[in-house]
Formats: structure tokens, C-alpha cells, sequence
């Protein structure tokens, strides 16, 4: 098994976290992972994009040219991203930001009103993991369980108490995640 | 202590502030420069000082931190400091020093783009300054270079082995892609501090005032008015790195058995070559890797030995052809040699790299 | 009276430093630096402390002094002494560190080095000769040379549009949080030498018992770089140097 990701969006929006928890549930899986950040100067609201590979065998190249998954947060990432994503694979995309749908029809699409649902529930902290929730509800890679796993682990003591919540949209996200085309 | 941490998702920077905790490392020593400040942050964060008893310190400048470290290793402690290319070149000013007198020390230089200020992303442009010594006189350090954060982590530790062996300072050369990116690490068990009294034993000749009473003062210096003494010295040193390049020499092969074309790369620019190599084998091209993990001393007699049965090499680095020179040295141009490489902070792809190698042609 | 006798314990009433060895100091007649030298070895031997001291040497005319008293030195690149003691002292906090530098190591080339140890209040100890000029490259002007003082980079005298001012860096030393004694003392009479000891005994105390750095500055001469003679070169500092670096305490917390 190996599942080479994109995660892109802008910078604030937890893509970097999003990716570290995945990646961090790989580790509990057992499985070799690698989580590569785009970086600049530190700067909110730039683009952040994360570059994220479980395998089952060790990992070579952390830079790749194409993807099993993209999920895109933003027109432009959507732009520079779909071209990349193998035929085959798949696309998820928020279609709040999103101004021209993904036309590819040789991918699996996904769309995930993530950030509406983070606004009905009144809480944009969950934003990524509705996201996260609904990534491995199509490319089952790694377990609910050891998402969860993972957030203890990453998380410092002082916000465990959050993990609940954020189990929650985890499986919300497993929910709404919907079907736009199937390659 | 932290069973269950031991395993953990770091970045390449953290896992060297973890691991010069687990190894028993005396001190670090830095100043924050992008993309490497995550290795005093870490340190910071974990406040070995309550723990190991090791000394954390934000010094005012890289010339500030080599000389601590160059004091520090001088008193017989195991100290390490880190830095990015131009703060790098800053501590040329002491490295030589730390050479000739023979001060064990390590310097983590986690590569951006250059010269000068340059770019803060990934870059391997400081290949020469490292393994060519970048200060005066003649010396050589010994190079070691991580392609991944578990190398990262476990270099700390052979770092230590070698520079108290050799009585060294050691760089360990990464880039802001290893320092930045995370992987699995598999952290090594806690080695304690060593005591005074194992220090005393193991580093007669410390200037730390340890059982002077019984024994001659020590003194570290590099400065000899007489210039016949000042070479003898140089040759000793030359002998020590003779033997260090007879005894240390490391490297890693990838699919080499049988290679009809060999890809020479370190570091970031082995980890996106073997990629490539993955890509050309599924095509059908015989490519293999050898990936020096000693950059000095440099895998000669391998390269010599390799080139005489490649129909090309093909050395891939993320600068403008700086180990491209030791290979063709090494080689003595048995067969053609190529490069393939970036500067400046662009990162090479795999596909790039594959697409270039088809395009050589048959040979 | 036979030799012998002479030479009995009960009769010495002065003799060499025990950690102060035999080698022939290569320091110009007149200068200040033998003298220090030797206040150091001395408060070191009454000490009793070699066994844990750890000297660091400048580059200037105190280079070698690791020839002449019998401790462990670490020899510094010039103007990084204050940085090595540092990691000295953090690396062994049960240990006296100190400094010996010139003018043209602490106050020019290492200033940031010098601020920055003693703002951190490293607990170290740092013996700073101020004698104006640039002593072992042959009497270059130095940070702390004086208005109209003729050196060989300022031959017509030093000048304020050409060359600035002259540096007072134990006024700024004593400004900083860190230092908890800054003093500056002379070795130009028997009374100076003697305060002067006291002034780096205290130093080495405050030292060891943490209570911030230490500055001792030594207003000293220099009489080939001034070229003068020792006689000439002492009224010299007498009627030049001291005006402009007066004697005294400029700091002492005591606890």
C-alpha cells in the first residue's frame, strides 16, 4: 500500500495540522510516512501546501510530480493541483472556495461543504478535521480509531479535552463527504 | 522514561534536538536562522537542563556559538550548535581552529539556497564549504549527510562516536527539505551524561582544570611562532585524516547490482533520485544509486570501482556541480559523467530527473 | 649568615606565585601585563582553586599568557573570549572562568561578544587591560586611544571626525543588568597593585558564587607602543590616562 496526498489551501486553514494527524495515524498503523510542507516566510493567509505519503515500504522521493489524492481548498490550488492527480485517483475540493468545478472525468471527485458545515456549527476549528473525516471515508488509508490515536498524541495535555469534539467531525465529515464523479 | 514517545512524527530539525538529549550531548549552542531554528525551539521546548542537566544556550550570533563550542569541546564536553548556510559561513572563523587543535564538535548546517543571504528553501550549494574546509589552513571535517529525519536522528549519535574518536568537529550537512519535512522517528534510548571523572579519563587533554595537581597544564591553542613546529603539526593532522579516509568512509547502495547507469546524489537529491530510479526501472532502464553518506571522507575507491562497470554516471545535487568535481576525480573518467541539478532553492523532481536520463540515450 | 639560612621558610617575606612557572615573559619593560599576571596567579594559589579554573586567552600582546602561569587555557579567536567562557562556565558551573583581554579585543573586534556575556550575567570574570593602543601589531590605534594620541594608523592624532571617540566600555558594562561588579583599577604604584588584587580577588568570588559577571578593567601602559619608557609611560598614564578612565568602582552589588 502506498497513498501519496496533496493537501493545499491557504495558510491558517489547518492544512499543515490536517496532514500531521494523517500522517500520524500512519505511524500508529505501522506504516513509513512522510510529511513534506511548501515553506516561505511566515506569513498568515499565504498559500500552505502539504505533501503527505504513507507506504507499507520505505519511502523514497518526498517530492513528487503527480498524486493518488489532491484535496484543494482554494481556486488556485484546485488549478495547479487536478492536472497532478493520476488518472484514477482522486479529487476532493470544498466548493466554498471553489468558483469553476473540477471538470476532470478520468478522477474520482469528492466535494465536502466543510466550511459552511464548520459555520453551522458555529466552529471553524473543526473545518479540517470535517475534511480529514471525509478523506478516509473515500480512500479508507488509515482507521477513525487511529486518527483519534493520533490527535492524543500530537495534541499538547492541555486540549485533550477537545479530542471528543473533534472525533465527532472526523465522522460528520465521513457523512456529508459527496459523490461527484466517479472515474 | 517516555516508552510509548518513542516513536514519534518529527521533523528533521526536532529529531536532532531529541537525539542530542538521548545521546548525552554536554551543551548546544545556536542562533535562529530559517530553515533550522525548529532545533534550539525543540531544545527549548524540552528543557533538558531539568532532565539530562544539559546546557541550552541562544547565543548572540553563529561566531558566538562555534566559539562556544569550540571552548566547550575543548574542556572535553560533548556540545553540539546549528545553523544555515550564510550563518554557517559566520563560523568558519573557528572550525579551523577546532581542526588544528584538535576540539571534538558538532556542527548540524542545514542547507538553504545561496550565495549570500539567498533563499530559505532546500539547496545542497554548501557541498565545498563543508567538505573542502571552509576556513583557513589545511584541514577537513568529517561530512556526514542524512537523506531522511530517522538518519537525521541516528547521525547525532555516530557524529558523537566519531568526532570523540577522532577528536574532530563533524558536520552533519542536511537541507531545509530533511530539516522541514516529517517522517517516523525511531528515537534511540537515553545515554547519561558522561561524569566528570569519565571525562577526566577519556579527555587527558581537556582544558578543564580536572587533576591538574598531577599533571601538566593544558592548553588549547593554534597559534606557533615557530613555522617548522606549525607544519609538524600539519602533518599530524594529515596522518589522523588519512586514517579517518581509510577507516570511515560510508555509503549506500540502491539497486547498483545491476545498474548500467549510476546515479551519484546525497542527501535530499538521493531520496528524489532513488524516485526517479523507481520511475526508469519501471521503464526498463538498469539505473542504480550510490549515495555517499560520508561526503568526507568521499566513497573514492566505490566511485573508481562502480565507473569501471557503468556505461554513465549521472550526478544529481540541488547546486550548480560541486560533489560533480570529487566524482569525476574519483572516477578518473572511466565512463561518461553527467549532471543533472538545481540551485538556488529549486528542488529537483523525480520526473525531471527520469525525463533527463531517458533523453541521454543509449550509450 | 649562611645561604642556607638566608633561604630558610621563616625568613622569605615575599616569593614567586606557586602556579606562576619559570619561562621568560616576552612583555616590554614597563608593562602592565606581567604585573596582572602575576596578581592572578597569586588569588589563584591563595585560592587554591586550580584544579577547577579555566583561563581563556585573548589574541593581542596576552596571547600567551597560558606560557606563563600553569592552569588549563583555552586560547580564543580574537575578541570571542567572553563567548568561550561562557559555554565554560554553563558547561562546568562549579568552575572559575575568566577572561584576560586587551582593549583591542573586548572593546573593537568583540564588543558584541563582551555586551552580550555580560548582559547574559554569565558568572564569569573578565580582566580587561586597557592600555590605549594595539600593543602586539605594533601600536595600531586601538578603541580606547585618546583624543590627539598619535598611534600609527593615526599618525597626526586621533581625531573625532576621522577616527571617533574613545570607548569607556566599563561605563557601559556597569549599565547592564547582568554585571554585578564592574571596577576599574591601575598597576602604575605599589598601592594600585595592591587594590587592583583585591579588585579581581572580589571578581573571582562573585564568580564562583554566581552573582553575575565580573569586569575588572587594568588602565595599564604601553611603553614601546607609546614609546616612552616605563618611567615616562607611567607619569604618562598618570596625567592622561586616568583623567579619562578614572580609578574606581563603577558597580558593586555586593549580594
Amino acid at each position: 500500500m502506498k497513498e501519496e496526498i496533496i493537501i493545499s489551501g491557504f495558510g491558517g486553514q489547518g492544512v499543515l495540522s490536517m496532514g500531521k494527524i494523517l500522517a500520524y495515524a500512519g505511524i500508529i498503523e505501522g506504516k513509513e510516512v512522510t510529511w513534506m510542507p511548501s515553506y516561505g516566510p511566515e506569513q498568515r493567509g499565504g498559500t500552505a501546501n502539504v505533501t503527505v505519503i504513507l507506504s507499507d515500504e520505505r519511502i523514497t522521493s518526498p517530492v513528487l510530480n503527480t498524486y493518488d489524492t489532491a484535496i484543494v481548498l482554494n481556486q488556485p490550488s484546485l488549478d495547479r493541483f487536478m492536472p497532478l492527480v493520476k488518472p484514477g485517483g482522486t479529487l476532493i475540493y470544498d466548493p466554498a472556495s471553489i468558483l469553476t468545478p473540477p471538470m476532470r472525468k478520468d478522477i474520482n471527485v469528492y466535494s465536502i461543504e466543510a466550511m459552511a458545515e464548520a459555520a453551522r456549527m458555529k466552529n471553524g476549528k473543526v473545518f479540517n478535521m470535517l475534511l480529514l473525516g471525509g478523506l478516509i471515508k473515500v480512500r479508507p488509508i488509515v482507521s477513525v480509531e487511529d486518527v483519534v490515536e493520533g490527535l492524543h498524541r500530537t495534541l499538547p495535555e492541555r486540549h485533550h479535552h477537545l479530542i471528543p469534539m473533534n472525533e465527532e467531525a472526523i465522522r460528520h465529515g465521513m457523512e456529508i463527504i459527496r459523490e461527484e464523479n466517479r472515474a | 522514561m517516555q516508552k510509548d514517545n518513542d516513536i514519534l512524527l518529527l521533523k528533521g530539525n526536532e529529531a536532532i534536538a531529541h537525539a542530542a538529549i538521548r545521546y548525552g550531548y554536554d551543551g548546544f549552542f545556536g542562533y535562529p536562522i530559517t530553515p533550522q531554528s525548529e532545533i534550539l525551539e525543540t531544545l527549548a521546548l524540552l528543557k533538558p537542563w531539568e532532565t539530562t542537566g544539559m546546557v541550552v544556550l541562544q547565543s548572540e550570533s553563529e561566531v558566538a556559538s562555534i566559539n562556544m563550542i569550540y571552548a566547550g569541546g575543548g574542556s572535553g564536553k560533548c556540545v553540539l550548535t546549528s545553523s544555515s548556510s550564510v550563518g554557517v559561513s559566520l563560523m568558519q572563523e573557528v572550525i579551523p581552529y577546532m581542526a588544528i587543535c584538535e576540539v571534538p564538535g558538532l556542527i548540524v548546517s542545514v542547507q538553504r539556497g545561496g550565495p549570500g543571504l539567498g533563499t530559505i528553501q532546500p539547496s545542497q550549494s554548501d557541498y565545498r564549504q563543508a567538505t573542502c574546509g571552509g576556513g583557513n589552513g589545511d584541514y577537513r571535517t568529517i561530512v556526514l549527510a542524512p537523506c531522511s529525519v530517522q538518519e537525521s536522528c541516528d547521525m547525532v549519535g555516530l557524529a558523537k562516536e566519531l568526532m570523540m574518536k577522532w577528536r574532530t568537529p563533524v558536520i552533519i550537512l542536511s537541507d531545509g527539505s530533511i530539516g522541514q519535512m516529517m517522517e517516523k522517528c525511531i528515537l534511540p534510548p537515553y545515554t547519561p551524561r558522561r561524569t566528570d571523572e569519565e571525562i577526566r579519563r577519556q579527555c587527558p587533554w581537556a582544558t578543564n582544570g580536572l587533576g591538574l595537581k598531577d599533571r601538566k597544564p593544558n592548553v588549547m591553542t593554534s597559534l606557533e611562532l615557530d613555522q617548522a613546529l606549525m607544519e609538524k603539526r600539519n602533518r599530524e593532522l594529515q596522518k589522523k585524516y588519512a586514517r579517518i579516509q581509510q577507516e570511515e568512509v560510508r555509503a549506500e547502495h540502491y539497486h547498483t547490482e545491476d545498474a548500467e547507469t549510476l546515479i551519484v546524489a546525497f542527501g535530499s537529491a538521493a531520496r528524489i533520485s532513488m524516485g526517479a530510479i523507481d520511475n526508469l526501472r519501471q521503464q526498463g532502464h538498469k539505473v542504480g544509486l550510490l549515495r555517499p553518506v560520508t561526503l568526507w571522507p568521499f566513497p573514492e575507491k566505490e566511485i573508481l570501482e562502480l565507473a569501471s562497470r557503468m556505461k554513465r554516471i549521472v550526478v544529481v545535487e540541488l547546486n550548480e556541480g560541486q560533489m560533480l568535481r570529487d566524482v569525476q576525480w574519483a572516477s578518473q573518467f572511466r565512463c561518461p559523467i553527467e549532471f543533472i541539478g538545481h540551485s538556488g532553492g529549486v528542488i529537483i523532481t523525480p520526473d525531471e530527473i527520469s525525463r533527463k536520463i531517458s533523453e541521454m540515450g543509449k550509450l | 649568615m649562611d645561604e642556607k639560612t638566608i633561604k630558610s621558610p621563616q625568613n622569605i617575606v615575599y616569593q614567586k606565585p606557586r602556579l606562576m612557572n619559570d619561562t621568560p615573559m616576552h612583555y616590554c619593560p614597563g608593562c602592565g601585563h606581567s604585573i596582572v599576571h602575576k596578581l592572578v596567579a597569586e588569588i589563584l594559589d591563595e585560592m587554591g582553586i586550580e584544579e577547577k579554573t579555566i583561563g581563556v586567552c585573548p589574541v593581542g600582546c596576552a596571547v600567551f599568557a597560558y606560557r606563563y602561569l600553569d592552569i588549563d587555557w583555552i586560547e580564543a579567536a580574537h575578541g570571542r573570549a567572553p563567548a568561550c567562557a561562557s559555554a565554560l562556565k554553563r558547561l562546568w558551573p562549579e568552575h572559575l572562568v575568566f577572561t584576560y583581554q586587551g582593549d583591542g579585543d573586548l572593546a573593537c573586534i568583540g564588543t558584541g561578544e563582551t555586551i552580550q556575556t555580560l548582559n547574559r550575567g554569565e558568572n564569569i570574570t573578565v580582566i580587561f587591560i586597557n592600555n590605549a593602543i594595539y600593543g602586539m601589531t605594533g601600536g595600531q590605534m586601538a578603541p580606547t586611544t585618546l583624543m590627539g594620541m598619535k598611534t600609527s594608523t593615526c599618525p597626526y592624532g586621533r581625531q573625532a571626525d576621522l577616527h571617533g571617540f574613545p570607548l569607556k566600555i566599563s561605563d557601559i558594562a556597569a549599565t547592564l543588568e547582568g554585571t554585578c561588579y564592574v571596577t576599574r583599577q591601575a598597576v602604575n604604584t605599589v598601592g594600585n597593585i595592591a587594590r587592583a588584587k583585591k579588585a579581581i580577588r572580589q571578581a573571582f568570588e562573585n564568580s564562583l558564587q554566581g552573582r553575575g559577571s565580573s569586569l575588572v578593567e587594568i588602565v595599564s601602559t604601553c611603553s614601546a607602543g607609546w614609546k616612552m619608557t616605563p618611567v615616562q609611560s607611567n607619569q604618562w598614564l598618570t596625567e592622561n590616562m586616568l583623567p579619562y578612565y578614572p580609578l574606581g568602582d563603577l558597580k558593586n552589588i555586593k549580594d
